[in-house]
């Protein structure tokens, strides 16, 4: 398998076939936003990613699928560099944000979350309101009137489709919000700063399909705005939500492609069998 | 080339659902080949009454393909299948569809065997068995096919469907000539006519049944242009010169 799923990993990203793209793809417009290259990860002497490339493309969806252990959540800490904030945990190979390497030890790390935002399994609103919730990272980043702030605010809530919910009560503790209004609220901090780059992490397992929907839907949204990265266990949901699909298995890229393609004709063998839940 | 998932799935109950869609289709195949043989059978020997049975038994096969949609769309809702389970699934309710217009033109031989057991005897031109045999052949190779998940041998029946075009062809410029000769043979040559295009429409269905093989194995559609041996629509016949 390994020899098979190297080779596609080294192949699929730059060789697939034109009737397969989407229309962006077709069209010529989509942009390499992010360029992974070659990149290993290591928790001490663990290699928990191998020498994965792959891009991700501006104003598209692209989710990591695979099971648990296979790295996908791994990949998208290294993305924002998340995991230095952890010791003994490092990352080779090279990550470009807009042609600049961002694994490099003069990157602003700062900057770099302003610039890629996260939103995580669980809710985490901080333990303060509403509005002081979407305006704690632009304080970090930037000096604001308060007018300023508030037309800031209401933007980002009104982009992440809660701002009619909550439009009264602003001055309410964000741990009043229900689950799903919570993870909107996480999103709306996200997109509050402006970042480039949101990335997801299994964004819907704690909600229910309802608020699944919304999420979804608010993606589908954010997507004109920003390149999007989604990790999930919910293979419909990457069905669903994504323009590319990754499927990643033992820390390696097994296969990478349109959406619809990996979800009706998957090159490789073990993608099939994840997917159509012959895994295990 | 077959992609046949040798793995199970986890939960085997799905498993063990996709069989029974496979059966269902398998014993659908297994009944329209049945039918097209004792048709043509019946049109050999004039039987009137194993035509009979074959206009009967064509609400079995439209029964299994209501059974097939009922299992298909049950999986289709129930376990949102993907990948190569999906196009099993699709291939199957498509398959069944073509099976069942397969049975509907067995049937109709049937009817025309009937009427022609009724009428005074006539020579049955060689070509017109032997056209139902070389179908019969192709809906046996692409049922086996199916069930081998075979895409080389999908293909390759889809390429014999030409020689069945090709004897309708001559059979249609026989049975207009013999036509032509006697008016007293238009009534048994115009059922022969008929029975001959039912022959050709099953052939055309069986390569569908084919070309859905080989998207369901392959994942990709067979772009190859269609083999056609079948020119009678633009074919005319001018009667002979009376000296």
């Amino acid at each position: 398998m390994t020899t098979a799923a190297t080779e596609k990993t080294q192949r699929a990203p730059f060789e697939m076939p034109a009737q397969a793209m989407p229309s962006a793809q077709a069209q010529g417009v989509l942009a390499e936003k992010v360029s992974i290259r070659d990149l290993s990860f290591f928790y001490d002497q663990s290699k928990a990613l191998k020498n994965i490339s792959l891009p991700l493309y501006d104003k598209q969806v692209t989710a990591f699928i695979g099971p648990s252990g296979c790295g996908k959540s791994t990949l998208l800490r290294v993305l924002n560099r998340i995991y230095d904030l952890y010791p003994k945990q490092r990352a080779t190979g090279e990550v470009l944000l807009d042609g600049h390497n961002i694994l490099s030890s003069k990157q602003d790390l700062n900057l770099l979350r302003a610039k890629i935002g996260m939103v995580f399994q669980k809710p985490t609103p901080f333990p303060m309101s509403i509005y002081d919730n979407v305006a704690f990272g632009v304080r970090l980043y930037e000096n604001l009137s308060s007018s300023e702030m508030d037309a800031r605010v209401e933007a980002a809530l009104r982009r992440a489709a809660l701002w009619g919910e909550v439009k009264d009560k602003l001055k309410n503790s964000g741990l009043s919000l229900s689950g799903g209004q919570q993870q909107r609220l996480c999103i709306a901090r996200g997109v509050a700063v402006k970042p480039s780059v949101l990335l997801l992490d299994e964004p819907c397992s704690a909600l229910d399909p309802i608020s699944t929907s919304k999420v979804e839907e608010l993606i589908d949204e954010l997507k004109s705005d920003y390149c999007i990265v989604i990790v999930t266990h919910n293979m419909q949901q990457a069905a669903r939500a994504a323009d590319f699909t990754a499927f990643m298995y033992l820390g390696e890229l097994v296969e990478y492609g349109v959406t619809e393609q990996i979800f009706t004709n998957p090159a490789n063998e073990k993608t099939q069998q994840y997917i159509t839940g012959r895994f295990g | 080339m077959a992609q046949e998932n040798t793995v199970q799935h986890t939960v085997h109950s799905y498993d063990e659902e996709l069989k029974k869609l496979d059966e269902t289709i398998d014993r659908m195949g297994d009944m329209a080949e049945v039918q097209l043989q004792s048709a043509i059978q019946a049109l050999v020997r004039r039987d009137g009454e194993i035509a009979r049975q074959v206009v009967e038994a064509d609400m079995r096969i439209d029964d299994l393909e209501h059974q097939v949609s009922t299992q298909a769309v049950r999986l289709l809702a129930l376990r949102q299948p993907v990948a190569q389970d999906l196009r099993e699934i699709v291939a199957a309710l498509k398959i069944s569809s073509d099976l069942e217009r397969i049975g509907d033109y067995a049937a109709n031989i049937g009817k025309r065997v009937i009427a022609l057991s009724q009428t005074t005897p006539f020579k049955l031109p060689a070509g017109l068995p032997r056209m139902g045999w070389l179908a019969q052949k192709i809906i046996k190779d692409v049922l086996s096919a199916y069930d081998n998940h075979d895409s080389q041998k999908a293909l390759a029946a889809w390429h014999s469907d030409e020689e069945v075009d090709e004897t309708y062809s001559g059979l249609f410029r026989e049975l207009l000539t013999h036509m032509m000769e006697d008016p007293r043979n238009i009534g048994a040559c115009t059922h022969m006519l008929f029975i001959a295009k039912n022959i050709e429409r099953i052939g055309d269905h069986a390569t569908n049944i084919a070309e859905i093989i080989y998207y369901m194995v392959v994942g990709e559609p067979l772009d190859a242009a269609r083999p056609k041996g079948d020119i009678t629509s633009s074919m005319t016949i001018s009667p002979p010169t009376t000296s």
